[in-house]
């Protein structure tokens, strides 16, 4: 029996796809099975950040109604193959699936998979509500702005109604050098306001803009130090003892340059 | 540029984070608490209705506003007092219907 998590925000824009093809690629890559099914139904993103838009037939709606079976609908990515995608129907609305259909997919793909990974829409919603009934743990993503931080707050405590308890938490589009400046909310900070488990940093990285425009997740493409996160984070939920701080240091100019080299000494 | 950073340093402005840090605060406990700020400036004219029977009071610098003290959560009101009313107030009497 696998783990399932949702990753969600409250607020869009923070980052919950690119973390979910991300970690999903990451624990792949350590040899888990995976599966990631798009929740956002009727504004599906996964498939094209994952660079798998082309080879969706079928989407969730499809299994609901009975059109195909689970394991059919299934999109296996063919760079890695143990990860696969469980597409969102573009055409159906977020009340066309219930809680509990939701909770009934997720709980199959559960038996068959190590992670089921559960990308939340934006908002509190119908959208959540569904994305959450399929999970049992939670990952809440922010990055270190007023408002992303706020709509946390909120979702962990719409997480806790919905049964989900002690959440981790991604802070995304970390910036080491403005929190040095007095210019961003700073790791303790956001924990402090938060107050639940840090899961990991991801700092700023325009890598990821770069690899969503190829279609490859962030893993299979470059050396990048968000991809390096991702596997931090990845580790960490497998039960590794992780450590960040080399991640948030302001880099300096000889760890730029042994990045260039490739011997960066984090991996 | 420098004569920037000088004027900055001089002008000591608090650091954004620090700002963010409050408002952050402020706004969660209004959330989680579930408090309207509308409340709060109502209650705020209540206080200072009653406040007034005793003492003059400058509006100006009035401030009331929930602060979070590790835990919990506590109102914390700033009333600067011009002075106390000499006038004797006699305490409202609850009206019974006698018969």
């Amino acid at each position: 029996m696998g783990r399932s998590i949702v990753i969600t925000s409250g607020k869009g824009g923070v980052g919950k796809t690119t973390a979910t093809a991300n970690l999903g690629t990451a624990l792949a890559k350590m040899g888990k099975s995976v599966a990631l099914v798009d929740a956002d139904i009727g504004l599906r993103n996964l498939d094209v950040v994952m660079g798998l838009e082309s080879r969706v037939v079928y989407t969730s709606m499809d299994v609901i109604e009975g059109k195909c079976e689970l394991k059919k609908a299934l999109v296996t990515d063919r760079r890695i193959p143990n990860l696969k995608l469980l597409a969102a129907s573009q055409k159906a609305n977020k009340e066309d699936i219930s809680p509990e259909q939701m909770k009934e997919i997720c709980g199959k793909l559960k038996e068959e998979f190590d992670y089921v990974l559960i990308d939340s829409p934006a908002g509190i919603e119908r959208g959540f509500k569904n994305a959450a009934a399929g999970a049992e743990e939670a990952i809440v993503i922010t990055t270190p702005d007023v408002a992303a931080v706020r709509d946390a707050d909120k979702i962990i405590g719409l997480l806790q109604n919905e049964g989900i308890q002690n959440p981790g938490l991604i802070l995304n589009r970390f910036s080491p050098q403005m929190v040095k400046k007095g210019d961003m909310l700073s790791q303790e900070d956001v924990l402090e306001i938060l107050a639940i488990e840090l899961l990991g940093i991801v700092p700023e990285d325009k890598n990821i803009l770069i690899s969503s425009n190829r279609g490859l997740p962030l893993m299979l493409n470059t050396r990048s130090i968000a991809a390096e996160a991702f596997n931090r984070i990845a580790r960490k939920l497998e039960g590794e003892e992780v450590d960040f701080q080399d991640i948030i240091e302001p880099e300096g100019l000889i760890a730029k340059i042994r990045r260039l080299f490739g011997k960066n000494g984090r991996g | 540029m420098i004569l920037d950073r000088i004027l900055k340093f001089l002008r000591k402005q608090p650091e954004s984070r620090q700002i963010a840090k409050s408002r952050l605060k402020l706004v969660i406990i209004q959330d989680r608490t579930g408090v309207d700020p509308e409340i709060i400036d109502v209650l705020k004219e209540e206080m200072l209705k009653l406040l007034s029977k005793y003492f003059e009071i400058n509006t100006e610098g009035v401030e009331v506003d929930l602060h979070r003290e590790d835990e919990s959560v506590a109102l914390v009101a700033n009333i600067p007092i011009l002075s106390m009313k000499t006038r004797k107030i006699q305490p409202e009497e609850p009206v019974r219907a006698e018969s």
